[in-house]
């Protein structure tokens, strides 16, 4: 047993394996390269529509059954479905994993738009502001909170999904896994393991920082308390999927 | 459809393998999670000390955790029980805060009153607190089932048995079907799985619907929680 302690702390101290395109940090900077990718293109998809979707409250219904319905299906049936579908390459995985965050992103938009309070909105509506400008100045500042919440979730979906995409041939910190597998070379599996937990804990860590530093200003009730009014305004698993999100 | 009915037996199998894998883990992340929230309330320290825990294990990915987890229990690689007890900790992290939500609903002038009423702390417990949260508890256990059925398919790429091996199987053969089939089967799981939550949770709650039909209205209310 502790010859696998060894073994595996002796395969992440090994400098050969600190370098070069196959080293850790070469594959650290491709896991976070893809997940920034993905998180790219699903924000430029999900902010859009959830924020309509949270003003003028057409297609509530939709987006609460979408949340729901993608919850269920299975991260790696959709990534094969996709290599299958559209060849080996960046691209196939990258839209699959675009297709597991958008909901999250989505849900976790509309929630903290439909979250801020309506007498702010009415005296916005009142102060004479635009429909526009009711959506930018009132409805999106204080709806932030909840919609990093969102964010936060997808970015560590993502980083979990993305040690998957190894297996289809494509890299970040996921190949020692399967490499590891395929050799039975076990320390090289737990050490990729250990530097994948460690990246999605570390990632965790600093968006919570960024979340205390520039979202929670003053009040953390605050936020508790427009998480609550999330949590009676749509369905609790929905709420439940925004504020503990998928899970890969 | 053809590839489907030749291999029945097969798509039943790995369906029975996956259920067992996903659901194991759901009983056994509720009987650990309500004490666990029971001791949590007792101080805010213990609190935060268990939500904090519990959110920085869910943060691990679960294919990582699937190989963390042979070298701490003494497991093989290939054994299931490491999945078990990997979507065991994802479910008491979720239900663990879905259960202090769930206690947390109950209203204290409730308790009082069933103290009052000589109730001594377990059957208060038992009778009153626990039957009262169980909305807000079946609310955390749909979204553990769904979330595990899913997860369950990516230990698959370590070969272990389930649904997710029709995934490996179909990519590596360059099968679509296959592939097909295997998503559709997890979410037929995962939907027959919602629907008998939600039953049960009917079942136990029959206060719910009553409550729903008000004076004046056809009692036509039903259905609507589905």
């Amino acid at each position: 047993m502790s010859n696998v302690f060894s073994d595996t702390f002796a395969w992440l101290a090994d400098p050969l394996h600190w370098t070069g395109a196959a080293g850790i940090p070469a594959r650290l900077g491709e896991h976070l390269q893809y997940t920034g990718l993905v998180m790219l293109i699903a924000v430029a998809i999900a902010v859009p529509v959830g924020l309509y979707v949270g003003h003028t409250g057409r297609g509530r219904v939709a987006v609460v059954a979408l949340a729901g319905a993608l919850r269920a299906l299975p991260t790696l049936g959709l990534l094969t479905l996709f290599v299958l579908l559209a060849g080996i390459g960046l691209m196939p995985p990258i839209w699959a994993l675009v297709i597991l965050t958008v909901p999250p992103l989505l849900a976790g938009t509309y929630a903290g738009i439909s979250s801020v309070d309506r007498n702010v909105v009415d005296a916005a509506r009142a102060m004479g502001m635009t429909e526009l400008q009711v959506l930018f100045r009132a409805e999106l500042p204080n709806a932030l909170t909840v919609m990093f919440g969102g964010f936060r979730t997808g970015v560590l979906q993502v980083i979990a999904t993305v040690s998957v995409v190894a297996y289809i041939n494509l890299g970040g910190l996921g190949r020692y896994l399967f490499d590891g597998l395929v050799l039975s070379d076990f320390p090289q599996m737990l050490g990729g393991s250990l530097l994948i937990a460690a990246l999605a804990i570390a990632v965790d860590l600093v968006l919570s920082l960024f979340q205390k530093l520039f979202l929670a200003t003053g009040a953390s009730g605050q936020s508790r308390r427009s998480q609550q009014a999330a949590a009676d305004l749509t369905d609790p698993v929905l709420t439940e999927a925004v504020v503990q999100g998928g899970k890969s | 459809m053809e590839w489907f009915l030749a291999n029945i037996g097969m798509v039943l199998e790995r369906s029975g393998q996956h259920l067992v894998l996903a659901l194991v883990p759901m009983v056994l992340g509720l009987a650990i999670s309500l004490p666990l929230a029971q001791l949590a309330r007792q101080s805010r320290a213990l609190r935060s000390v268990v939500l904090t825990a519990s959110s920085l294990l869910y943060t691990i990915p679960s294919l990582a955790l699937f190989i963390i987890l042979p070298t701490i229990l003494g497991t093989r690689i290939l054994d299931p029980l490491n999945v078990v007890v990997a979507l065991t900790i994802y479910a008491v992290a979720l239900l663990v805060r879905a259960a202090l939500d769930a206690f947390d609903s109950v209203s204290e002038d409730v308790g009082q009153a069933a103290v009052a009423m000589g109730y001594k702390p377990l059957a208060r417990f038992l009778r009153v607190d626990l039957p009262l949260s169980l909305p807000v508890m079946f609310a955390g256990l749909r979204v553990v089932s769904v979330s595990n059925i899913s997860l369950v398919s990516v230990a698959a790429l370590l070969g272990i048995g389930n649904l997710g091996m029709l995934f490996t199987s179909g990519l590596q053969r360059g099968f679509i079907t296959e592939i097909v089939v295997g998503i559709i089967a997890i979410l037929v799981l995962a939907l027959l799985m919602d629907a008998l939550l939600v039953l049960l949770e009917r079942l136990l709650t029959p206060w719910e619907r009553a409550g729903k039909i008000r004076p004046g209205l056809v009692p036509a209310a039903e259905g609507d929680r589905a």
